[in-house]
């Protein structure tokens, strides 16, 4: 059943590329290679698929190849004569034979279509066309252009042959694929020696919230290597420009930091901004103890004891403070009153609205107002007080109730000693 | 003695009489308040009226209590009625409607989710919940999918 | 003189000097078995008390599966003794298949089913089933996530019984699967098929316990055995156990309230250790016991089967029971009562501790 419908969906799908080949050639201009891939003989694949070990290997590994599932073959990027079964003439150098494209020549090589958006229109036209561009503004890409043939270049991350679609959960760049795919280079002590670069980002990233909330939740939006620094066009990101890159996804956070007065600050001390607290690549879920002027604050690294920021951050700290204090404190009795069997789900659902503002508040951390963050702290200690006393009450008519119970089991025990003695008369002795 | 025990037995059958009643009235009296309707109003709904059909402009929103939740109703640009859960699917803060936006909004983490309740942008990792609008006459009434 | 006139106008109309009569001449024998008679007036008494509960329940409750969970917490927090009501109901709806399960062991040992009883033991057994089946019923009405899970591995046992079992299932479930149609179909067994059906059965057991009085053990046959009033003496002990029964259920109620839990959701995982009601335990337990395969069947179909035969033989006790019923000592049913005895308590603390 499950194999029929899979079948019916891939025939349409083949079809598809079929009628899309058929589309190609009639339209012309590069429609041409596209035929002659896909229906010429090709005695690259011929000759090599019989051949053993590393020979072969090519073969093999484009059966996976996205380039290949679109009509393409090995003639495309490495020249030569595939119609010729004689293999002088089909890997001809005249016939622009190559058999192993230099390093530096593959960011060239790749962008003859990558680059051409004509050309990529027809096959993906959401794809963007200025990779070899941007690949180019980055690090790898000027040194590669210096003459650094250590650098990555495309296919050092994508692979050379078996490139899969970039959504595929194989493809060595698939988000959760990435950071090791980095790693190879950059968690290496020994090739990073001469670029005396540090080589611990991947075991820092490995254990930032970021890292958690990709590999443990495994949720694909969550950042990793190529999310803040770019993928092409790979830079660290500069001091000033860090703030744009983790307000990306933080924009609440980053907008209300820029109202700040800390901007002003740190743009003058130049201090990356989130990074100076945060760090970088091992951003950690940021705790209440950052702020306040506690052992692990970060904000006294700056502020001197007695100075404002000193007092605000002591300030925020004790909004905090009470509120997760007030609401630890409902929750608990509601805890209690739940466990007596009392039915408090109400009370536990408004209490909801207290842990919303203890959230919200955490993030006006940002604001770096006292009164912003008291405005919200507010409203959320009165919720949490509500709930407190919701759970005092419940715990009292649970008291009540047991009171109630202890005088009407007293009636009652008392009815049946009467009712005893009655018998007891009834029956009377002879 | 006789008389004695004449008075007891007189005793007895008081005492008896007297708790047999007030056993009964401990019982009784239990039963009937059960059976007075509670002032709330159930908070069992699967459909509730969540505003007045001349209440919201169009591109506004406005919370309404679902049952113990909060629900979202929006007024969208095009003349639509839209419901939803105010939950927001992230840390459970309340979402707003944005209308310089036109998204609704979570004030916590900025995470907007669009006017389907999908989940746009930021944090949220699930779509909003969608309730079914109904309008009766005056009434817009919301009610569980 | 007034009363007399009230008397024997009833009486022309209603022939209350009947029952008057009846009354007078009942007699419950004593002895030292005395005690187990009461168990049969305090089934009733339990059951008493379940059908005045139930029937506030119904004032508030609300048969859907949108509904029916948060119609319950609303009975437990909104409404005033709700959580009184409730809490008896549940309490009171165990406590009354404890005192069926002692009473019928009671009447069993005492081999009460011997001739002329045969048809009272076996109405008796009737009651005991329906009994099960309105704790099975019941046990689904809040719509929460235990009661929901245990009603799917519950019905899906009723599935594996022979020839008729998929029939079974989607009856029981009014479906394939548990939804709100199951509960819907539960409510209609709980509140008005099985009431009804109880209603016969339980006449019919209480006539034939009139009929016959009270059975003395075989043991005590032929000694002079001594005898009390049924009215007032008898009933008055009943009443005293009943106004303790009372007591207890408040006290029960008020201490350990029956909790609610989570509300069911069809969709998610099923919650690690799901057991049934206690009382289906050992049922349970045995089915969990058995092999996956006993010769060509399959472990359940085999234990369901053998389930469904030892029921009907324990219905036909009377008739199987030959020694008995011809005046001897009928030893072997009496150290079969032991084994099931034994066998229920084991697999029940078994089950539990599972």
């Amino acid at each position: 059943m499950r194999g029929e419908r899979r079948e019916r969906r891939r025939i349409p799908r083949s079809r598809l590329w079929g009628g899309f080949a058929l589309v190609s050639l009639v339209l012309g201009g590069l429609g041409a290679t596209v035929a002659r891939a896909q229906q010429a003989k090709d005695s690259c694949i011929e000759c090599h698929a019989a051949l053993e070990g590393p020979l072969a290997d090519p073969v093999a590994l484009m059966r996976e190849d996205i380039h290949r599932a679109r009509g393409f073959s090995c003639a495309d990027c490495h020249g030569g004569d595939p119609r010729s079964d004689d293999p002088l003439a089909a890997m001809d150098p005249k016939k622009g034979f190559v058999a192993r494209p230099p390093h530096r020549a593959i960011p060239a090589l790749c962008g003859r279509c990558h680059s051409n958006a004509e050309f990529m229109k027809r096959y993906n036209p959401a794809l963007r066309v200025d990779q070899e561009q941007e690949y180019f503004t980055s690090v790898h890409g000027k040194r590669l252009r210096a003459g650094d043939t250590r650098v990555a270049t495309c296919t050092s991350c994508h692979g050379a042959h078996g490139i899969r679609s970039v959504q595929h959960p194989l493809s060595p760049v698939y988000p959760l694929n990435v950071a090791e795919t980095c790693a190879r280079c950059h968690a290496d002590a020994e090739y990073m020696r001469e670029y005396r670069l540090p080589h611990d980002q991947y075991d820092r990233y490995r254990r930032s919230a970021h890292a958690r909330a990709l590999y443990d939740r495994q949720d694909l939006s969550a950042p990793t290597c190529n999310d803040c620094h770019g993928n092409h066009g790979a830079v660290p990101p500069g001091i000033t420009s860090v703030a744009h890159v983790c307000g990306q996804c933080h924009v609440r956070q980053a907008t209300l930091f820029r109202a700040s007065p800390h901007k002003a600050a740190f743009d003058a001390m130049g201090l990356a901004e989130c990074v100076y607290c945060h760090g970088n690549h091992d951003v950690l879920s940021p705790t209440d103890e950052m702020i306040g002027t506690g052992e692990k604050s970060v904000c006294v690294s700056c502020h001197p004891p007695g100075d404002a920021g000193y007092q605000a951050a002591e300030r925020m700290r004790a909004l905090l403070d009470d509120l997760s204090r007030e609401l630890e404190r409902a929750r608990a009795i509601l805890d209690r009153a739940e466990r007596a069997g009392m039915e408090v789900s109400r009370a536990k659902f408004e209490l909801s609205e207290a842990r919303d503002a203890l959230t919200h508040a955490r993030v006006l951390i940002h604001a770096f107002s006292v009164k912003e963050v008291e405005n919200v702290i507010r409203p959320g200690l009165e919720v949490a007080r509500r709930g407190y006393h919701a759970g005092e009450r419940a715990l009292a008519e649970l008291n009540y109730r047991r009171k109630g119970l202890a005088v009407s089991l007293l009636f009652i025990l008392f009815l049946a000693a009467l009712l005893y003695l009655k018998l007891r008369e009834i029956e009377g002795p002879r | 003695m006789s008389l004695w025990n004449e008075q007891r037995r007189k005793l007895l059958n008081i005492l008896l009489g007297t708790s047999v009643g007030a056993t009964l009235v401990a019982i009784l009296y239990p039963i009937l308040k059960f059976m007075i309707p509670p002032e709330v109003i159930e908070a069992t709904q699967t459909s509730v009226v969540a505003g007045r059909v001349n209440e919201l402009p169009p591109n506004s929103g406005k919370i309404f209590k679902f049952g113990n939740k909060p629900g979202l109703l929006v007024h969208t640009p095009t003349g639509e009625y839209k419901a939803f859960s105010a939950v927001c699917t992230h840390l459970d803060c309340i979402v707003q409607y944005r209308p310089d936006l036109r998204l609704i909004w979570c004030a916590c983490h900025n995470g907007q989710y669009n006017l389907s309740g999908k989940n746009i942008a930021g944090p949220p990792p699930r779509p909003l919940e969608e309730y079914a609008v109904n309008i009766r006459g005056e009434e817009i009434v919301v009610s569980r999918m | 003189m007034r009363v007399e006139t009230w008397r024997s106008w009833l009486d022309e109309r209603l022939g209350t000097e009947a029952v008057r009569e009846f009354l007078r001449r009942k007699e419950v024998p004593i002895h030292r078995h005395t005690i187990w008679y009461y168990f049969g007036g305090m089934t009733l008494f339990l059951f008493v008390v379940q059908v005045v509960t139930g029937a506030l329940l119904l004032l508030y409750y609300r048969p859907s599966a949108e509904a029916a969970f948060e119609s319950v917490q609303f009975i437990m927090t909104e409404v005033e003794f709700g959580w009184l009501i409730r809490s008896i109901h549940s309490w009171s709806a165990n406590l009354m298949i404890a005192t069926l399960f002692l009473h019928m062991f009671s009447a069993y040992f005492m081999k009460a089913y011997r001739p002329p009883r045969e048809l009272t033991w076996v109405s008796g057994t009737l009651l005991l089933f329906l009994a099960l089946a309105f704790g099975f019923s019941g046990y689904l009405l809040p719509w929460n996530k235990l009661a929901f899970f245990a009603t799917k591995v519950g019905t899906d046992i009723a599935g594996d019984v022979p020839v008729i079992g998929p029939f079974l299932l989607r009856f029981l479930r009014g479906g394939e699967e548990v939804t709100g149609a199951t509960l819907t179909r539960f409510f209609g067994f709980h509140v008005a098929i099985l009431p009804g059906v109880m209603t016969i059965v339980l006449t019919l057991h209480l006539i034939l316990v009139q009929r016959h009085g009270m059975s003395i053990p075989p043991s005590l046959e032929g000694t002079r055995v001594r005898t009390m009033p049924f009215f007032p003496n008898f009933l008055l002990r009943d009443l005293i156990g009943w106004v303790l029964a009372i007591g207890a259920l408040a006290a029960l109620a008020a201490l350990f309230p029956w909790g609610l839990g989570e509300k069911a959701d069809p969709f998610a995982p099923a919650p690690a250790g799901i057991k049934p009601e206690w009382y289906f335990l050992f049922l349970f337990q045995t089915l969990r016991l058995l092999p996956a395969r006993v010769g060509i069947f399959e472990g359940e179909v085999v234990g369901v089967t053998l389930f469904l035969l030892g029921g009907l033989f324990w219905m036909l006790v009377p008739f199987l029971d030959k020694p008995t019923s011809r005046g001897w000592r009928g030893r072997f049913f009496t150290g079969l009562g032991v084994f099931i005895v034994l066998y229920i308590a084991v697999m029940t603390i078994w089950g539990y501790l599972a």
